[in-house]
């Protein structure tokens, strides 16, 4: 009876030792949440693939949470019940909210302490300072980065007689009113994302959103964006839209801005690079379009526009041994053949300037279908970056978009005052950020 | 003496009941205290320390103009939903429960939207009922704004709770012809022979014997319209709130409130105050409404 549990003992001990062993010869697993979902998250699919394919110590899991929201939501989730993956994507939107957390790992830190040497200078500084403090050190590394641009469609440009670029918003009406009179009937579209409407808008004009540094100064950052240009901004749209010369496309009415201007409802909108691809699938072969830089105001002076997408953070609390792989990871996906392949399938753009030249030199921006999304670039970095174009570094701010959101629908659909919507909408924002400075209260942003 | 089986160890029950209170207690009551907890401090995303900080996080909320909006759009949508997806529940049931030719047909296509998930009937209604596009665009185009949920509050509620009632008066009709085929055919057959016709019977007899049943839709039909995940499907589907927070009914509120601005204290308290309003409403049912109700 003795022996015989002794035996089962040992045997037991056996194959624990056994299974040990094969654990340590296989590669260290890690996780990674993203995002993105359908042709997006195929691709990123791709990149772990290839990544798990280049070498054999580790083996990264790629889990797409479909959503960039839901990543957050899920991320904070798993993090409160310590099963956090090792990198998780998060929009800019949420940067803050992992900058206070603690919860995660510094860029700079984990690629130091596993011995891999970056040039953090070799990140574009309109990209890079959206997610570096204030200082400039980098906290996460800028993934999907994207920028607002101007799409018209030059087939019909050229049949309503216009001769000139929309680089201004007075270019845009006019062109506005020659396809008007030329039989278009929606020569702009526009819809209540404030992404491009106040976000871009403010930072090309050098306009602040937010006391602070638009937030990287400190929590206690007030809202201001009622009391600069975008006011005025808001009031030409109002103004384009009464003449029915700029449109609302959206969802509820039954289209929304890209569809509009795919089907050629519509000549011209604001809308993401990001969409570059899926505009030059969509639209018939034979019509002419272009990108531009969004149009400043007449008499102004062009500065750099804001990066939108996200950042990969690299999540504190877990194993040591995951943290090599995810160094790899990162140091892998920032390698220029794989930033090179990554702005080609998806059309983000290329986020180190290595990457941007080498895709330069390769000619992929002088032939169709690339064509035109060296301009984000341009964009982004058409001035080094000034307070008021750094970025947004502001609590909740998800939230705040949504006020806003609501005030262009109440002014837009409902014929509200503007001035007093957009104060309504600052007020509100401004209890917002309160709030969240309360919640974070004692800490500091550095 | 009475014959009673008893358990001799007093581990055996509780070892069959422990899966379903461990259930209720991982998914209900640790949830709940949680819930509270946060709604009396500023609980940060990531964890960490929580202020307390009182009723401020309620102070907020009533203060909020936008949150009493809410709770108007989410009476009127719950009241409104509950109501004629009864009706017209009651009414197809009334008609298949005759039993004229091709009943089995119309039972089956009755029951069929109450299988779509709400997301998705309110994807395809945003799409069906578009002012621009879809099948009022032509009438829109003589009269201008004549259905336009883009641009009336009135309008986008009308829109999303058609859609509620669309896809739950299948669900009030499959326990309505239940109930209704349980009325002994012999008071129908009687009252037929009186002269009376379909409607003076439905009215008089079928109806009456219905209470017990419409009670119990009555009461979860407003549940569901007040914070089923339907309603905040349906609505963040087809006008996601808007416009200007005309169908911003209070869970799609919360919801917001909690995983887009990360305000977890903020989400719990409202999530309190809406429990209460639950059980009020449950409360009022019950105490007036299931009075004049016999079940025999």
């Amino acid at each position: 009876m003795k022996n015989t549990r002794l035996l089962a003992a040992a045997l037991a001990a056996g194959v624990i030792s056994v299974a040990a062993s094969q654990a340590s010869a296989a590669p260290v697993k890690f996780e990674f949440w993203y995002g993105m979902s359908g042709d997006l998250g195929e691709r990123v699919q791709d990149a772990c693939r290839k990544f798990n394919g280049s070498q054999k110590d580790y083996e990264v899991q790629c889990v797409s949470q479909n959503t960039y929201d839901a990543t957050l939501q899920n991320t904070i989730a798993a993090y409160r019940a310590k099963k956090q993956p090792a990198i998780a994507q998060i929009y800019d939107a949420g940067t803050l909210d992992l900058m206070l957390s603690k919860a995660f790992v510094p860029a700079k830190k984990l690629m130091a302490e596993n011995g891999y040497k970056i040039d953090w200078n070799n990140y574009f500084s309109g990209i890079a300072n959206y997610y570096a403090t204030a200082k400039g050190e980098l906290e996460s590394f800028p993934f999907n980065s994207s920028t607002a641009m101007l799409y018209y469609n030059v087939s019909a440009f050229e049949k309503a007689g216009i001769d000139f670029k929309p680089d201004t918003w007075e270019h845009v009406e006019e062109a506005a009113r020659k396809l008007k009179a030329a039989g278009f009937d929606c020569p702009l579209a526009f819809n209540f994302d404030p992404w491009s409407m106040l976000e871009q808008y403010s930072a090309i004009e050098n306009q602040p959103i937010a006391t602070e540094d638009n937030g990287y100064k400190g929590l206690d950052a007030k809202l201001v964006f009622n009391k600069t240009t975008f006011v005025d901004h808001v009031k030409f749209f109002k103004k384009m839209q009464d003449e029915k010369l700029f449109v609302v496309k959206t969802k509820q009415l039954g289209m929304d801005v890209v569809p509009a201007f795919t089907s050629q409802t519509c000549q011209m909108m604001q809308s993401s690079i990001a969409d570059h691809g899926t505009v030059g699938k969509t639209l018939p072969a034979g019509v002419k379009w272009e990108v531009a830089m969004l149009p400043i105001d007449k008499g102004t002076e062009r500065h750099n526009s804001l990066v939108g997408g996200a950042s990969l953070w690299v999540l504190a609390g877990r194993p040591q041994e995951e943290y090599k792989g995810a160094a790899a990871f990162l140091n892998f996906l920032g390698t220029p053949e794989m930033s090179e392949w990554w702005s080609t399938v998806t059309g983000y753009i290329p986020v180190t300037k290595t990457g941007f030249d080498a895709m330069k030199a390769n000619g992929f921006y002088d032939k169709a279908p690339y064509k035109g999304r060296e301009l984000a670039i341009a964009s982004l970095t058409y001035t080094p970056t000034s307070a008021n174009t750094r970025g947004i570094r502001l609590g909740s701010f998800t939230q705040i978009r949504n006020e806003v959101t609501n005030a262009l629908e109440a002014i837009f659909m409902q014929n509200a005052d503007v001035q007093k919507q957009i104060d309504t909408a600052a007020d509100r924002g401004n209890d917002i950020l309160r709030r969240f400075e309360k919640t974070y209260a004692g800490q500091k942003l550095d | 003496m009475d014959k009673r089986s008893v358990f001799k160890s007093w581990w055996l029950p509780i070892a069959f009941a422990a899966p379903q209170l461990l259930l209720i207690f991982l998914f209900f009551y640790w949830p709940a205290v949680s819930v509270v907890k946060w709604a009396f401090t500023l609980e940060p995303p990531f964890g960490g320390a929580a202020e307390f900080v009182g009723w401020a996080n309620f102070q907020d909320v009533f203060s909020d103009p936008f949150y009493w909006n809410s709770v108007v759009v989410s009476l009127i949508f719950a009241f409104c939903g509950a109501f004629f997806a009864i009706l017209i529940g009651l009414v197809l049931a009334l008609a298949v429960d005759r039993e004229l030719p091709g009943s089995g047909m119309f039972r089956f296509v009755y029951i069929l939207p109450f299988a779509i998930a709400g997301p998705a009937a309110g994807m395809a209604f945003r799409f069906i009922l578009s002012p621009e596009r879809g099948l009022l665009a032509p009438l829109n185009a003589i009269y201008p704004d004549f259905w336009n949920p883009a641009k009336y509050s009135a309008h986008a509620l009308i829109l999303v709770i058609v859609i509620f009632i669309w896809k739950w008066a299948g669900y009030t009709f499959i326990f309505l012809l239940a109930g209704l085929q349980s009325v002994p055919r012999a008071l129908i057959e009687a009252a037929a022979l009186d002269g009376s016709g379909p409607i003076r019977r439905a009215v008089d007899i079928q109806v009456p014997l219905l209470a017990p049943t419409l009670f119990f839709l009555l009461v979860t039909m407003m549940t569901e319209g007040f914070v089923g995940s339907d309603t905040f499907g349906i609505v963040e589907r087809t006008t996601n709130g808007g416009p200007n927070h005309g169908t911003e009914v209070m869970v799609l509120r919360i919801v917001n409130e909690a995983f887009q601005g990360l305000n977890y204290s903020g989400a719990s308290a409202q999530s309190i105050v809406l429990i209460g309003l639950i059980m009020i409403f449950t409360f009022i049912q019950f105490r007036f409404i299931e009075k004049r109700v016999h079940y025999k």
